[in-house]
């Protein structure tokens, strides 16, 4: 007879693989609650939750925090419009360099971080931009717009064309058939979108070292901590925020998307 | 009597094809007018050019008196029912059915109760809070007939609407739709490449090939009196006789249609090497070739059906060889 169940060895394997890679996490999240702050010891000497105060009071973590949700919420707004606008453009209309276009848009994920980085740079330098909150945030929308595109793009291509006509037909202009057709119909793959945009820009490194002047975000803020070391297990408790923060939203478009294969483009 | 919809000299080109081709049509107040021809014909297209969502590359089209040029599909009084019926799949069957009085800005009890009434029209009352993938296909095809009929247009336009549905549910819409059409008395505008469908259900014909309509006519004329080669192939499988051997016959030199049912077999006539018979129901049809020229005879049940390969005579009554108009 032959068995759906996998045999012993390969169930041992895949755990020993997840385990490999989630374990280093708990490590973080032990070392948010040990008594010894300069260097991390193994197993911690002591059990305390007074870092967690002491993060509270730190004005840098806070005023790193707020940047991070400021840089995250606007570079998301401005790639969900610019996303959206991106995905109907290319999924709905034939154009002269449609496919080059669409080439165009995706690039920025496929490029390494530091090169999307060195060149925005060397332009807002050229350009005499001097660096401020909104250099990073175009710097994260430059990988924020394809991860809304390419939510967008897949559910745009789902819908049948002559649901946009049915809608013109029965009298709605334009802008009526997006509110009461085209939206409802992408509203999930964008919040989907929405939210992975979120989570990426909450915890860019790379593109931010680049364009950011002297302001911190909090993954930079913690690489910082982590080089001169003081009040060590604080970088700990705002690690563990951190994974909270960008593990939720990317657990809620997970959700969103399953099982929406069949939302639109049912036309038989 | 008023016209509803009239095309002077219209086309639609899309690059270097001639999707439509310099079409005049008068299609009157009420009536019920079957568009037909192949796949690629431009009947969709000029569908299109009414409701809106193609403009003419040359040529006017004015429904009910006013021009149409210019004007966008959601400021013509006219719905369609399209092929894959579109019914928005986010949206219940009675916010479906009623989506074109939302958008006119009718509160929502009043057009929840038209969208009801327009579903019990349809003969599917109750089925309003369903989703459009709930539903079989001959219950979305109604879904969409009541979605577009709720309007009230001045002009309803059926883009294949039985296409997708099987023998026995078409035949029982096509009675349906044209019971529809005489209560309501609006003009009906229905494309279809199914000769049949077109027949027996519509007031007036027009017969596309490329691009242009080479006869417009009640269905007795399309059917018993093709103007052109084409509409006797097309519409009812005629038999097309050459201009030699129609000459040879009348002593008139164009072509000439024979219906099937028209041709006998017997011990007069013409003769003709018979190439083989199949049975279709209610008929048997024979191959023949006479003289080289392809025919068809529809021999009734009981009638004796000859051999493969057999010599036989075949003649008709001369009434029912119907001589084309030479210059057409």
């Amino acid at each position: 007879m032959h068995s759906d169940r996998a045999p012993m060895g390969l169930k041992i394997a895949a755990g020993a693989g997840l385990a490999f890679m989630h374990l280093p996490l708990i490590l973080i999240f032990v070392y948010a609650f040990t008594t010894e702050e300069k260097s991390y010891q193994w197993p911690p000497p002591g059990l305390t939750l007074k870092w967690f105060a002491v993060t509270w009071g730190r004005a840098d973590v806070w005023e790193a925090l707020s940047l991070s949700l400021r840089v995250a919420a606007i570079s998301t707004a401005i790639a969900l419009v610019l996303g959206t606008l991106c995905a109907a453009a290319v999924s709905r209309s034939k154009f002269f360099g449609r496919e080059a276009i669409s080439l165009m848009v995706i690039l920025p994920i496929a490029l390494p971080g530091i090169i999307t980085g060195i060149s925005l740079r060397a332009a807002f330098n050229l350009a005499d931009i001097p660096f401020s909150f909104w250099t990073i945030v175009l710097g994260h929308a430059t990988f924020c717009v394809v991860v809304v595109y390419n939510n967008a793009v897949a559910r745009f291509r789902r819908i049948s064309g002559s649901l946009i006509e049915a809608s013109l037909d029965l009298g709605a202009d334009s802008f009526q058939t997006f509110r009461h057709v085209i939206l409802p119909n992408i509203a999930t793959a964008l919040l989907a979108g929405g939210m992975l945009a979120f989570a990426l820009s909450f915890d860019e490194v790379i593109v931010t070292t680049f364009t950011a002047g002297q302001q911190q975000t909090l993954p930079i803020w913690m690489l910082e901590e982590l080089v001169r070391p003081r009040q060590r297990p604080v970088t700990n408790v705002v690690a563990m925020v951190v994974v909270l923060v960008t593990f939720l939203p990317i657990l809620g478009a997970y959700y969103l998307t399953r099982g929406t294969e069949s939302v639109a483009g049912q036309g038989k | 009597m008023t016209t509803a919809v009239r095309f002077t000299g219209v086309s639609r080109h899309f690059g270097s094809v001639r999707a439509v081709d310099g079409v005049d049509i008068e299609i009157a107040e009420g009536e019920f007018f079957a568009m037909l021809g192949p796949s690629g014909s431009g009947k969709t297209t000029c569908l299109r050019l009414i409701a809106g969502f193609e403009q003419p590359t040359a040529g006017e089209i004015a429904i009910f008196g006013e021009p149409a040029q210019g004007v966008p599909p959601y400021k013509r009084h006219v719905n369609t029912v399209f092929q894959d019926y579109a019914l928005f799949p986010h949206l219940s069957v009675i916010d479906n059915v009623a989506y074109g009085l939302m958008i006119a800005g009718q509160p929502k009890a009043q057009r929840r109760r038209a969208a009801e009434e327009a579903l019990e029209m349809v003969a599917l009352p109750g089925y309003g809070t369903r989703k459009p993938s709930e539903l079989s296909g001959g219950q979305r095809q109604r879904v969409a007939l009541a979605r577009a009929l709720v309007n009230r247009p001045k002009v309803l336009l059926l883009d294949e609407p039985l296409g997708a549905l099987d023998l026995k549910l078409r035949e029982q819409m096509q009675e349906e739709l044209k019971a529809l059409q005489r209560k309501l008395g609006i003009t009906f505008v229905f494309v279809t490449h199914d000769q049949g469908e077109a027949l027996s259900m519509a007031d007036r014909v027009a017969v596309f090939n490329e691009g242009r309509i080479v006869q417009v006519g009640q269905p007795q004329d399309i059917y018993y009196r093709p103007e052109v080669p084409f509409v006797a192939d097309f519409v009812g499988s005629s038999n097309v006789f050459p201009p030699d051997l129609t000459e040879r016959l009348t002593g008139k030199r164009a072509h000439a249609a024979l219906r099937p049912e028209a041709v006998r077999l017997g011990a007069e006539g013409h003769g003709a090497t018979v190439r083989g018979s199949s049975f279709i129901g209610t008929a048997t049809k024979v191959a023949l070739d006479m003289d080289g020229i392809p025919m068809i005879a529809l021999l009734p049940k009981g009638a004796p059906v000859p051999e493969a390969g057999a010599q036989v005579r075949v003649s008709w009554a001369d009434e029912d060889l119907h001589v084309m108009d030479p210059n057409a």
